[in-house]
């Protein structure tokens, strides 16, 4: 059994990010790349399901220039036996990546892809579903907890009211949230390592011009700061001079 | 020639599609899934599925897939049941999504928050039609309108099964719908307290109970209170951030809310920077006493 790990590079999560003077883009300048945590999550859960079924074999891919090493070797540190890279300076949408990864399944036809619900420098949470639409399987969406069988995966997953546990079969997609797992930590000697493991450098097989284009990237108007009240008391007179308790 | 047709996921979600079709200016149908049909918020048809509980993604996808010809633009309110939908649906349809719209400039140009809302990302779409979730906060409410024609709407079968539905814990309006929403963070120690102080607030004022990653990573508190990048978007009329020091990842879910107000005993936190109304005190004393104030 395959299970199917896409990864995408993207800007350290923590670090703070403007946009460029021309509107054009994210300032990357001197900032970290990290695996998006919720792929880390993914690739973090498919070697647990492996730990539990050492018959599983896992790929992980991204899309992308070539830095995207850095991101599938750490991957493969992890614990993923193999790396594709799809190595593209194409811009994609997230149809466009649903439509490179379709072709990866066609391929490496796995049982399970597994990746992250959003990517933390988009925000989109799209491209799973996609995938899932296109592929016409099933799909289990904010994975909480996830088991496989030999035919069906029961995945615990966290809806608008709290958790609700689905069964489906396989193949599917699952994506997943924060809560699935804490992914390990990889130190050093593990990495390199890792450099003995395959890494397989392949053209994109799409090159469909994506849907929508980025006219402008901008920061927030801010929220100016209020003011400080000295006591409880000023704090509930003042609430209730704006209206704010009116229930 | 334009035409919006919304996806409810819940009857509340119908005002909000009215409301964002009033700002592109455009007709609109509604599909709605689950409960009794709302048909005074100026829909032309309200498709009615009449669902007493969501049913799996891949089949509703399926069934507004078959209901969309004719649309330019499949909307639905931001929440996880509409991400998990409403993307499939665009793979079906084989069209552009633009997620967590705050503001159109035009029925093809929408602004959205990226990288935690850090920045605000223009995005055109190139073809129709379009599949869009936008936050609603973001667009005026609107009176109620007409009488709507009804109709029947059919969810098809799906390869997903349910076996434990999510029950909704407490009698707590939703954190997305309530118009006052006070969370807590990490120094709410245990369970127990976060329940008794931010839970007996929030109850205290008809709110709902929210929470940091930190608080639901170290258990205090249940994953769907999660507000946050990656948790529930909130905006409510008034929000109050008790032991919440404001990361940017928490500000991302908050920073549309009309009142903000920040309690913390770290006169330096981050939250007093975008606080409209601060208080430098500990929850554990400052809490109780709001609550003696207001006689609840």
């Amino acid at each position: 059994m395959t299970i199917l790990v896409p990864v995408k590079r993207v800007v350290d999560p923590y670090a703070k990010v403007r946009p460029l003077g021309d509107g054009s883009g994210i300032d990357t300048t001197g900032v970290k790349f990290e695996i998006n945590p919720f792929d880390e999550i993914a690739v973090e859960e498919a070697v647990r399901l492996r730990e539990k079924n050492p018959a599983i074999q896992i790929v992980v891919v991204s899309i992308g220039g070539a830095e995207c090493e850095e991101q599938l070797r750490k991957a493969l540190a992890m614990g993923a036996d193999k790396a594709i890279l799809i190595e593209t300076s194409h811009v994609y949408d997230s149809l466009g990546i649903a439509k490179e990864l379709e072709a990866v399944v066609a391929s490496v036809q796995p049982s399970v892809v597994l990746m992250g619900k959003q990517a933390t420098d988009d925000d989109c949470n799209q491209a799973g579903q996609m995938l899932a639409a296109r592929l016409d399987w099933p799909q289990a969406c904010f994975a909480s907890k996830v088991e496989l069988g030999a035919e069906k995966a029961t995945v615990s997953r966290e809806a608008d009211l709290g958790v609700e546990t689905v069964e489906m079969p396989l193949p599917c997609v699952i994506t997943t949230d924060l809560r699935l797992n804490e992914p390990r930590f990889v130190a050093l000697p593990g990495i390199i390592k890792a450099r003995s493991k395959p890494l397989e450098r392949i053209a994109p097989k799409t090159t469909s011009a994506p849907k929508t284009r980025t006219v402008k990237m901008e920061s927030p108007s801010a929220r100016s700061a209020g003011r400080k009240v000295a006591s409880v008391e000023e704090l509930v007179a003042e609430l209730k001079n704006r209206g704010a308790l009116s229930t | 020639m334009s035409k919006i047709v919304g996806v409810a996921f819940s009857p509340s979600d119908v005002a909000g599609i009215q409301s964002f079709a009033a700002a592109l200016g455009v007709p609109f149908d509604v599909i709605q899934i689950v409960g009794s049909p709302v048909l005074d918020a100026g829909a032309g048809t309200v498709f009615a599925a009449q669902l007493s509980d969501l049913s799996p993604a891949d089949g509703i996808a399926s069934g507004v897939h078959q209901a969309a010809s004719g649309y330019s633009h499949i909307v639905a309110v931001s929440s996880m049941a509409s991400k998990d939908v409403l993307a499939r649906l665009a793979g079906l349809l084989d069209c552009a999504m633009v997620t967590d719209v705050i503001a159109a400039q035009s029925t093809t140009v929408f602004q959205r928050p990226v990288v935690a809302g850090t920045i605000i990302q223009t995005v055109e779409v190139l073809a129709e039609p379009v599949v869009l979730t936008f936050r609603p906060a973001g667009f005026p409410k609107q009176a109620p309108a007409g009488q709507s024609a009804v109709a029947p709407f059919s969810v098809p079968a799906s390869k997903v099964t349910i076996t434990q539905a999510a029950h909704k814990t407490g009698g707590r309006p939703d954190l997305t719908q309530a118009s006052v929403v006070v969370s807590g963070g990490r120094p709410l120690k245990d369970a127990a307290s976060f329940e008794s102080i931010i839970g007996g607030l929030a109850d205290a004022l008809g709110g709902a109970a929210g929470a940091t990653r930190a608080a639901v990573d170290s258990g205090i508190a249940a994953n769907e209170l999660q507000v946050g990048q990656t948790g529930k978007i909130v905006a409510p009329d008034l929000y109050i951030a008790a032991g919440i020091s404001g990361s940017t990842q928490h500000m991302a879910g908050i920073k549309d809310s009309k009142l903000i107000v920040a309690i913390n005993k770290d006169p330096d936190a981050p939250i007093f920077e975008v606080a409209d109304l601060g208080l430098v005190a500990d929850l554990y004393e400052a809490i109780p006493a709001i609550r003696a104030l207001l006689g609840k």
